[in-house]
């Protein structure tokens, strides 16, 4: 054996002993049963799960969203670094919420990708990661203040015209649709709602006031409705004041069975809350949540210990819960827009993996099959060097943290027929060398020699194409681009350095009178 | 030994007109089809959802439809056949919360049924335009990239012929995914770029024989030359041809439906990909050949 040959024997040993113990920490993760999991420590388990080949979501089912900072209404300092406070609180809500292995990732100049793998209800997670929940403390205007208000918009309204005649409407538009004090018949809301939403209408509101809808669906009076509130437009506290958040059942004296948020504020937002609940006895306090108002609860006394809760809505188990995850985790500074949403069920990535896999093996077996029946031995030799290969192939995709998709299985595919081709160019140039009447030993030197130059540029060209699919290619392309290319390299390796080998020790054995090709 | 054809002498470019026609028909009825109907682009694309679902018994389509439109839900509906003919795929344009809506549409109307969901893929209509964006620059930039690299590697003839065969593969692939009505997706645009590898590469190999040839055969017509590059690169043509159709077979048989468009694609373009190197790549290069040494006033033919 020559120097050479020893130094590919000790590379290709080498190669293949680092792929498989790179390779070992997916195998036992992904052969451990569910309970054998759960015994291990987390800690621990979360390490070996770094180390396996990742599965993408179409595989092991999830939820993959694409968010976009909506910026236009922040003033260019908040706005400096509105995506990456975005992404802390989205990545807190999602940990609070408890899914392994989330990714969160700034993508571009306002979008956040993020990826949740083994979610179960993805409705729910999106209202998690979506609501802006800015919470809000806002006085509502005293009785006069409202009174005089509304009549500024009932005359304002009943001049531009609408309803003729001398009926309650035509004079009153507004509030002759209230049943209650500011509140609305649920089939009245649109109307009324139009009616506010008249051009010009702002400029009758004073700058220091606002009017916010509260919840749908609210009971006042035996009816359904909505109700709308006329606010001081600066807010006593926010959510930053808020320390901690928690559902809880019994907040609400008028309906004790029904859940909510209990909160308890900061030192500085117990201050506060004391002294504006002091000042302000016998007013009402609105509570609002992304614009609604939750409850308006008048303040009887005031309030030292900072306790503070939103109760009403329909709110359940789950919805409480989530709302005080929310709370705790803090506002967005500024709402998202869901851009793209990719989910796919656990039934169906179950089916894909299955589906792969037995379209991979079956492809792999008739391959194999054809190989070594039409190259005979020289046939055995290529499909070793396949499986070497593919070997390769799914331990750099460990090594580099790559993940695995549905079109990566299928660039797994590819990346055998590759390996195939290369080596039929190889085996069919040595036939050729051999027809022409050279040696063996001959025929398989010029036969690699002179298919090299043909695979190495097959090789380029391919990975070429594989490369600018990676660069432009989003999701599905992407995958399909990282296995082709990490197996196109391997092949490399293995039809020239592996299978050479083998020719070289089969030859090097004294005299061979025929090849088996 | 076993062998196939070996030894072959098939004066492939005696045939050339004849590809050349039958390729033009298959390109002209590709683009005409593409600018007067247009191609079915997945929501990937044109932004949308498309949700897939399974419910816990069959359901017919026309009961299905009629309950999601009683809820006044604009669906296209399209129920999977086969194996699983409780699952539906349902394709809205616009549609706010459609999970939720499509629930409530079942539970209302078909009492007893009930759904799960299978996969949701919502795409908005700036992320849509903006992967369309991606996928016609990963198209265009790869394209551009093979032909540099073919022509720093080969002469200016065979960079040509090489491109030539290259958007002929592609085009012909995208004109068959719209004849059998598949959706172009994002997975289809990766076979797409896939079949533009493949097809180069079968080029490539072609082409190399080609060059070697010509060296040692200079007295010999340019089309003799390139019969005999050919029909020695036959078997391995044939072969690799062979085991890339199996194994895109397997994945067309047996990988289930998110593969299904991408494996026909494939199995289309390995088709066409062979043809390609010999009738369109060799063809052409063969035609700037005698047409560079007819302007020379050299008479090789």
């Amino acid at each position: 054996m020559s120097r050479t040959d020893q130094g590919k024997l000790l590379g290709v040993v080498l190669v293949t002993l680092l792929s498989l113990w790179q390779l070992y920490p997916s195998y036992r993760f992904y052969t451990m049963t569910l309970a054998q999991r759960q015994a291990i420590e987390p800690a621990k388990l979360a390490q070996m799960r770094k180390r396996a080949v990742h599965l993408g979501l179409d595989l092991q089912g999830g939820m993959q969203l694409l968010l976009e900072v909506d910026k236009s209404r922040l003033s260019a300092a908040e706005s400096k670094d509105a995506v990456e406070r975005a992404r802390e609180i989205i990545n807190n809500r999602i940990d609070q919420f408890g899914v392994a292995e989330p990714l969160i990732q700034i993508e571009g100049q306002d979008r956040i990708a993020v990826q949740l793998p083994g979610l179960t209800d993805p409705e729910r997670a999106k209202e998690l990661i979506g609501k802006t929940a800015l919470l809000e403390f806002k006085l509502v205007r005293s009785a006069d203040e409202q009174r005089t208000l509304y009549q500024r918009l009932d005359s304002w309204l009943a001049a531009r015209g609408g309803h003729s005649g001398d009926s309650t409407l035509a004079k009153t538009p507004l509030t002759g649709l209230m049943i209650d004090n500011g509140f609305f018949r649920k089939e009245d809301v649109p109307s009324a709602q139009k009616l506010l939403a008249t051009a010009g209408i702002d400029s009758l509101i004073p700058l220091d006031t606002e009017l916010l809808w509260g919840g749908e669906d609210e009971a006042r009076a035996g009816m359904t409705g909505r109700a709308i509130y006329v606010l001081k437009r600066q807010p006593e506290l926010t959510g930053g004041s808020v320390a901690s958040a928690e559902a809880a059942v019994g907040l609400d004296n008028t309906n004790p069975g029904a859940w909510g948020v209990s909160m308890k504020m900061t030192p500085k937002g117990r201050a506060d809350f004391a002294r504006v609940t002091g000042n302000n006895v016998g007013r009402q306090l609105a509570i609002i949540l992304d614009g609604v108002v939750q409850s308006a609860p008048f303040i009887r006394d005031r309030i030292p210990s900072g306790d503070a809760s939103i109760t009403g809505g329909s709110f359940d188990v789950n919805t409480a819960k989530d709302l005080a995850i929310v709370l705790r985790a803090g506002a967005l500074p500024a709402p998202v827009k869901t851009l793209e949403e990719r989910t796919v069920g656990p039934s169906l990535g179950a089916d894909s993996i299955q589906q792969g896999l037995t379209a991979g093996i079956i492809g792999t077996v008739m391959v194999v099959a054809f190989m070594a029946i039409y190259y005979q031995l020289s046939g055995l030799v290529a499909i070793a060097a396949l499986a070497l290969n593919l070997l390769y192939l799914v331990a750099a995709m460990a090594y580099f943290g790559a993940t695995l998709t549905l079109p990566g299985i299928a660039g797994i595919v590819l990346t055998v027929g590759m390996a195939v081709d290369t080596n039929v160019l190889i085996f069919e140039r040595v036939r050729e060398e051999l027809r022409h009447g050279r040696s063996i030993h001959e025929s398989v030197r010029l036969g690699y020699d002179r298919a090299f130059r043909t695979i190495f540029d097959a090789h380029s060209t391919t990975l070429i194409s594989a490369l600018f699919l990676f660069q432009f290619g989003t999701g599905p392309i992407k995958g399909f681009a990282v296995t082709l290319s990490i197996g196109l390299l391997a092949n490399l390796f293995t039809a020239v350095v592996f299978t050479r080998m083998i020719y070289d020790f089969w030859l090097g054995r004294g005299k061979v009178e025929r090849l088996s090709i | 030994m076993l062998q196939l054809l070996v030894g072959t002498d098939i004066p492939f470019m005696r045939y050339r007109r004849y590809a050349y026609v039958f390729s033009s028909l298959v390109l002209a009825a590709t683009l005409v089809w593409f600018f007067v109907k247009g191609p079915r682009y997945s929501v990937d694309f044109t932004g949308g959802t498309l949700l897939q679902i399974r419910t816990n018994q069959v359901v017919h389509a026309d009961k299905m439809r009629a309950a999601l439109e009683a809820e006044g839900i604009q669906a296209e509906l399209q129920q999977m056949t086969g194996e699983s003919p409780n699952e539906y795929l349902l394709r809205f344009r616009t549609q706010a919360d459609p999970v939720a809506q499509v629930k409530n549409a079942i539970a209302k109307h078909l009492p007893g049924v009930t759904m799960e969901l299978r996969g949701n893929q919502t795409v908005g209509p700036k992320v849509g335009s903006d992967l369309r964006q991606k996928a016609i620059m990963a198209i265009l930039t790869s394209l551009g990239a093979i032909l540099l690299y073919v022509g720093i590697r080969y002469e200016f003839k065979f960079a040509l012929g090489g491109v030539a065969a290259l958007f002929h593969d592609v085009l012909v692939t995208l004109g068959f995914l719209m004849f059998t009505g598949r959706e172009v997706s994002l997975t289809v645009v990766a076979a797409l770029l896939t079949i533009a590898g493949y097809s180069i590469n079968d080029t490539i190999v072609v082409f190399d024989r080609i060059r070697e040839r010509s060296k040692a055969l200079r007295k010999e017509k340019h089309s003799r030359v390139m019969d005999i590059a050919v029909n020695e690169t036959l078997s391995r043509t044939v072969i690799t041809a062979f085991t890339v159709f199996l194994a895109a077979l397997a994945l067309f048989i047996w990988g289930g439906d998110v593969l299904r468009d991408f494996s026909f694609a494939m199995l289309v373009g390995v088709v066409f990909g062979t043809y390609s190197s010999v009738f369109v790549a060799s063809a052409m290069a063969l035609d700037i050949w005698i047409n560079i040494d007819r302007r020379k006033g050299v008479s090789a033919e």
